[in-house]
């Protein structure tokens, strides 16, 4: 059997770009944190506004008592509920998404907030926000005839504006809900 | 050697293949039309969806399996010089399959199976379409068995010698397609046909996700094969050279079959119901398969430069200039692999963990696989059709430099229409979508793209009509010549001598798939019926 001496090299050259490719993402997925959703947890999506995490009241952002951000936000054909949310930018937020139909996906553009709602299972990742600004959450896996009109927003404001307005960007969801339908 | 059903039989599965090309690229260019926005005469949610579930369907299923069955059929005969294995048995899994694409083309064509060629459950469409796909795959399986059979019996009627590499490469896509239609046909058969007949009230997403993603990746593989077939046994001969080794280019074949298995997970880097751990595992095996890739980049390469400098091309890059630019096969090669390094590019950013997360599901994804498989690998698929239809035909090529003149459209119009796509993608569009409708300043910025789509749209489609012309020119026009050559594999550089067995057959393949397959599938497949997971009940679209 011949292999050429210059294409053993090439297959060292090779080998070792793979490499270096897998050990950047390796460091990145173990000591950087990368969220990418793996957490595979169940939830009945027939039955989740019974259940006590996704019922209607608890949606939306909340802040435990350490102060944790997390977003609780259920897809359903076709928009994500609620509707709006407000967040501190330079802020660790952690989002749960849940589908109440079926197969959604979600990104905000220019973040690395991005999953796939897989009903059935809760998906959870966090994500923090260098600049406020206006983000749409825009619906990215096919999902029925009116996919297209499948997207709510996230308005990302300074931390400091935010933590002054604080009860009012948690309690607001209900009224802003009935704004944005009315738009 | 009377080949003449090898030759009808090849004919036969192409047109199927190719008809099904020139439908879809109708609808490809409608589909720009349509989401641009601009015509509002053309605007219709409902046919948009089903002419993206059928443009999906026919390229990715139609074209490319009946292309592969019918160059698999010829390369097997005349790569071991023997007459197709039980014709009549050829011709059923031609009919199976063909019946099972009319089946899925009513439903389809009727907007009843408007769920998208990935058909992700709970969303179902109509019964008929899945059963239709499944006659397709079942017909595609008996191609599979001819193969392997011709394979072995060839190999027992001259124990020791070198199996043709055209023939080794065909084999082993017989057996990866096997492999990987394994997944797809477990979520098709036990999930979606039971689901949409209503014998079975819901099914779990998670999984059907997990079977669908065993398909998903070795499927691009099965169809990016014939490719690099026709780049090694075609090329180095056509650009006037000798194939740089034959042995490189064996082991590039079974790393590809080997590593483009175990590693669908790349496609579920975003999805909930998997575990971080086996997402990286397949994420490492993702980079391993880019290794036969960049060997092939390589071997072909250097086969084209030794067919420049036997042509008289001197200096670092004088072999370039006097390659025969204007044999439809090198032309093809060259722009297939400036594809290939881009779509490549791209496709590295997909594989990695964390920066798949910024163009997960955006318009990047649709422009890369558009670049990788209807640029780098359908353009070989024209060239090889270029190559062998007057040697079916016996009829010469009615033009050669409107051959050339539709491989440079098509590279263009290819170039035009997924660079836009790529830059939307990055500015977030999500795929999918038949018009903007977020009310967004953001979004505003992705308006002149679109006119860029349509322009590269039309240029493929132009480019789409002259190839269907020139093939039905070249066979049914009124020419009276008589096209007298047959096909001529590639010489290698080095005469194969001393080839291991492992090299020369599957068996110790098949069983390290087996293994890589259990350690990487095995877990994630049974966790769901160990977990406590909740159905979903089959949704309308």
């Amino acid at each position: 059997m011949h292999i050429d001496p210059l294409e053993k090299k090439w297959v060292q050259i090779a080998l070792g770009m793979c490499t270096l490719f897998i050990s950047i993402i390796m460091i990145d997925a173990l000591f950087h944190g990368v969220n990418a959703p793996s957490n595979v947890e169940t939830i009945d999506s027939r039955k989740i506004h019974l259940s006590e995490e996704f019922a209607e009241d608890n949606l939306g952002v909340q802040v435990a008592e350490n102060g944790d951000i997390t977003v609780r936000m259920v897809a359903g054909r076709y928009a994500f509920f609620p509707k709006q949310i407000t967040l501190p930018a330079e802020t660790k937020v952690t989002f749960r998404w849940v589908s109440m139909d079926v197969l959604h996906g979600v990104h905000m553009p220019m973040t690395n907030m991005s999953t796939m709602i897989v009903p059935g299972y809760v998906a959870q990742v966090e994500s923090s926000f260098p600049r406020p600004g206006e983000y749409p959450m825009l619906c990215n896996e096919y999902c029925g005839l009116g996919h297209d009109h499948m997207w709510s927003k996230a308005f990302v404001i300074d931390k400091e504006e935010w933590e002054a307005n604080r009860a009012a960007m948690l309690n607001s969801t209900a009224t802003e809900n009935e704004a944005s339908d009315n738009e | 050697m009377n080949d003449t059903t090898a030759k009808n039989l090849a004919l036969s599965h192409m047109w199927v293949a190719f008809s099904a090309f020139i439908v879809a690229c109708f609808m490809g260019e409608f589909q720009v039309l349509e989401r641009s926005g601009l015509f509002e005469s053309l605007t219709s949610i409902s046919v948009y969806f089903a002419s993206v579930s059928t443009h999906g369907v026919l390229m990715a299923f139609v074209l490319t399996t009946f292309f592969i069955m019918g160059f698999g059929y010829y390369t097997a005969s005349s790569s071991l010089k023997v007459p197709v294995w039980n014709p009549k048995l050829a011709w059923a899994g031609f009919a199976i399959a063909l019946s099972g694409v009319v089946i899925a083309a009513v439903p389809l064509l009727s907007g009843l199976a408007s769920v998208l060629y990935t058909f992700y459950p709970p969303v179902t469409a109509h019964a008929a379409f899945y059963i239709g796909v499944t006659l397709l795959v079942v017909g595609s399986w008996v191609w599979c068995a001819i193969m392997v059979v011709m394979f072995y019996q060839w190999k027992k009627a001259n124990p020791g010698k070198t199996v043709p590499l055209a023939m080794f490469a065909t084999t082993a896509n017989a057996l990866l397609w096997l492999w990987t239609s394994a997944g797809v046909a477990a979520e098709v058969l036990f999930q979606l046909i039971p689901l949409a007949l209503g014998l079975m009230d819901t099914l779990d997403p998670g999984l059907a996700r997990t079977l669908f993603a065993w398909t998903l990746h070795p499927i691009v593989y099965f169809w990016l094969i014939p490719a690099y077939i026709a780049f090694y046994v075609f090329v180095p001969k056509q650009a006037g050279g000798y194939l740089f080794s034959d042995e490189a280019a064996r082991m590039a074949f079974i790393v590809l079959v080997v590593f483009s298995l175990p590693i669908g997970f790349h496609h579920l880097y975003m999805d909930p119901e998997q575990a971080k751990g086996w997402k990286l595992l397949h994420g490492v095996g993702t980079f391993i398969v880019a290794l036969p890739t960049l060997v092939t980049g390589f071997t072909v390469i250097a086969s084209l430069e030794i067919a420049g400098r036997l042509r008289g091309g001197k200096g670092l890059f004088g072999w370039i200039g006097s390659l025969p630019w204007t044999n439809p096969m090198t032309l093809a090669v060259i722009l297939s692999l400036l594809m290939l390094i881009f779509g490549g590019f791209g496709g590295i950013v997909n594989a990695s963990y964390a920066m798949n997360a910024m163009i997960h599901n955006t318009a990047w994804v649709p422009g890369h696989f558009h670049l990788i498989f209807a640029g780098t690998t359908v353009i070989m698929y024209f060239a090889i059709a270029y190559y062998l239809w007057p040697i079916l035909c016996k009829k010469p090529l009615v033009s050669n430099s409107l051959a050339l003149v539709q491989l440079w459209t098509w590279f263009i119009g290819m170039s035009i229409m997924t660079t836009p796509w790529h830059v939307l993608g990055l500015l977030g569009q999500p795929r999918r979508i038949s018009s903007v409708q977020y009310n967004n300043v953001l979004t505003m910025t992705w308006e002149p793209y679109e006119i860029l789509m349509i322009l590269g749209g039309l240029v493929l489609l132009g480019s789409a009509c002259l190839f269907f012309y020139i093939l039905v020119k070249t066979q049914f026009g009124t020419t009276t010549e008589v096209f007298v050559g047959e096909v001529e594999y590639a010489e290698p550089l080095h005469e194969v001598k001393d080839l291991p067995e492992y090299l020369n057959d599957f068996t110790l393949w098949n069983k390290v798939i087996a293994v890589l397959m259990l350690i990487s599938f095995g877990i994630p497949i049974l966790q769901f019926f160990f977990m406590d997971t909740y159905g979903s009940s089959a949704w309308g679209y």
